[in-house]
């Protein structure tokens, strides 16, 4: 379902004289897509998307879901069906996990061996097990699983419209990567049209199939793909939103997954030591990567220090090289490379088995290449000032 | 009570065993009917409170006087309208619960987090149903922390209600006839049964609690 809004204006105070919240927003985000509305604190994100689901009633202007305003919906009836997100998570202490994921089920009245049935394949979605989590109260659990409960709340009833207002950001980096991933796992999957704030420019060009960066004031800056934005902001106020750096940031662009991957010489625990030396030893690249029975990686074997002969071992291998994911864009695994100190990073699958491995000379070629293309990109002339 | 009496004479208590059962099961009836008609009164004065808020000032300072006159001379006042029965020591004791209990109700529901009631609102929760289903259980410790208030405050009031006579006052009773007859053993028998009363009300209430709300342990807030 498409959402549109058509020229929507808010101010908070009656006062017409006061700077809007929201000014004059006019924008379509199409059936299946997401949305990231990004800009700096105050701009105007949240009202946005409570004017969606009428948290938050316009001053003037209409928004439409699926060509229907939403003004002509009950409130009540229709935040039912649209998914919602808050900013400050918001579960409810005094129920369990499960029944939280199924309260929106239980408002629409399904019988309650249904909504424990919803609660658990949710649970199981965002990656929480069910059986560990269900009858666990939220105060028990960690930021970034209340994160994960939050948005499985939001997708109990399956809703097509989904609000989802800074949902990662209460946690740390490397568990934002992995909620960002899986998100955009998710979102292949289901494929709801997706109104998604934050005010991270990364997570935006990240996430994104198109976004709306808004000034202070509520003005909609641009609204573009990720790529457009990156390579012709329209006016200096989103060149310097974006940042100096934007040819780095087109590494975000890109994903892990989208490179060729290599594959360097592999054994599993277990394994008899002597030709897993002999295939190092052959390989161009001097280490062994040991794998755990599940295909799991455990760690590194300098080619020099495999045994000649018994089995290897679990305690021989070092590990090093940071776990990236195929949705990982390119600019986050380069910085983990960075940050360990290393020069590859190996690519696992949700399970955590092996894929493949990125090198950090393979995402510099990228870089060059895209640079190449950036610069032969247009650049708005306002732009040139900011680096 | 002269000194060098005894402050127990055991060979009081064989002719007694009956009244004390009669005046503790007295005690506890006037307990809970106080309680639980000044629970009932205040709940629905809490409710007034949250869905207008103009009327919480009026609400509470009607309850703070009741509060504040002090409990015989309200009882004394209460004579004159009801006589000297049960009525008048129940007003009295419903009237002495609302402020603890009025307040609590409301305290607990404005403690709730302002990101649970927007997440309630914002998954399609109507006003009531939020407020049943959401607010009212979260509050659930603190008014349960007014019950255990108001319920061992209420203890000690029935107490002083035998002043209105013998048809009520509980254990009360005791102390006024130990008083009256200079004898120290009913008195320290109603005063320690009376403590005694509220300690296990007020575990009861503990245990309550842990009961309904399970998810409130361990919380630290
Ligand atoms: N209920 C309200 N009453 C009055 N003013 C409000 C209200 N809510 C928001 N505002 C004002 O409207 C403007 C936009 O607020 P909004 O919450 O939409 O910003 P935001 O972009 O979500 O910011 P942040 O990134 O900090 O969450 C701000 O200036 C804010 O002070
Ligand atoms: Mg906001």
């Amino acid at each position: 379902m498409p959402v549109e809004f058509r020229h929507v204006t808010k101010r908070y105070a009656g006062d017409l004289d006061a700077p809007a919240a929201v000014e004059d927003l006019s924008l379509t985000v199409p059936a299946g897509q997401t949305c990231v509305l990004v800009g700096p604190s105050g701009c105007g994100k949240t009202t946005t998307l409570k004017m969606v689901n009428r948290l938050v009633e316009p001053t003037s202007g209409q928004i439409l879901i699926d060509g229907v305003d939403v003004a002509r919906h009950d409130p009540v009836k229709l935040r039912r069906g649209i998914g919602y997100v808050i900013q400050q998570i918001g579960l409810f202490p005094h129920l369990t996990i499960g029944g939280n994921v199924a309260v929106v089920p239980e408002l629409l009245g399904w019988h309650a061996a249904r909504c424990r049935e919803r609660a658990d394949e949710l649970l199981a979605l965002v990656g929480l097990d069910p059986a560990t989590y269900r009858a666990r109260y939220p105060h028990e659990l960690s930021g970034g699983e209340r994160q994960r409960v939050g948005v499985a709340r939001a997708l109990a009833a399956d809703p097509p419209v989904m609000l989802m207002d800074e949902p990662f950001g209460a946690v740390d980096p490397v568990v934002r990567e992995r909620l960002q991933n899986e998100f955009l796992r998710l979102q292949a999957d289901l494929a709801k049209t997706v109104l998604f704030v934050t005010h991270d420019i990364d997570e935006a060009i990240k996430l994104g199939d198109r976004v709306a960066v808004m000034d202070v004031g509520g003005r909609l800056a641009q609204y573009a793909t990720p790529s457009e934005l990156l390579t012709s902001p329209t006016s200096e106020f989103v060149a310097r939103f974006v940042g100096a750096d934007r040819g780095l940031k087109r590494l975000s662009l890109r994903r892990v997954g989208e490179l060729p991957l290599a594959m360097p010489p592999v054994a599993r625990v277990g394994d008899e030591a002597g030709p897993a030396r002999a295939r190092t030893l052959a390989d161009p690249f001097p280490y062994l990567l040991l794998l755990d029975g599940l295909g799991r990686p455990v760690g590194w074997l300098d080619r020099d220090r495999i045994p000649t002969e018994g089995l290897l071992e679990e305690r021989l291998a070092v590990p090093m090289s940071p776990l990236l994911e195929p949705e990982t864009t390119l600019r986050d695994a380069l910085s983990m490379l960075l940050a360990a100190e290393v020069q590859a990073g190996l690519v696992v699958d949700p399970r955590g088995a092996m894929v493949g491995m990125v090198t950090a000379d393979q995402i510099g070629a990228t870089l060059r290449a895209e640079g190449g293309r950036t610069a032969e990109g247009r650049r708005p002339a306002a732009a040139g000032g900011t680096r | 009570m002269s000194p060098g009496d005894p402050l127990l004479r055991w060979d009081w208590f064989p002719g007694h065993l009956d009244e004390i059962a009669f005046r503790l099961a007295q005690h506890v009836a006037f307990t809970v009917v106080a309680v639980a008609v000044g629970f009932g009164i205040a709940f629905v004065l809490a409710l007034l409170a949250i869905r207008w808020r103009a009327l919480y000032g009026p609400i509470t300072a009607v309850a703070g006087v009741l509060y504040a006159i002090p409990s015989v001379a309200l009882f004394f006042l209460f004579i004159g309208i009801t006589g000297l029965s049960f009525l008048t020591a129940e007003i009295a004791l419903v009237g002495y619960t609302l402020l603890i209990l009025v307040r609590n109700i409301v305290a607990g529901v404005d403690g709730v987090a302002a990101e649970v009631r927007e997440a309630a609102e914002g998954m399609g929760y109507g006003r009531w149903r939020r407020l049943w289903r959401v607010e009212l259980p979260i509050a659930l410790p603190v008014i349960i922390a007014g019950l255990r208030v108001a319920t061992v405050s209420t203890i000690g009031l029935v107490a002083v209600t035998a002043l209105l006579g013998r048809d009520q006052g509980g254990l009360g009773v005791f102390i006024v006839e130990g008083r009256e007859r200079f004898f120290a053993t009913p008195l320290v028998v109603g005063a320690v049964l009376s403590v005694a009363l509220a300690i296990a009300a007020d575990g009861l209430f503990v245990f309550a609690q842990r009961l309904v709300t399970p998810w409130a342990r361990g919380q630290g807030s």
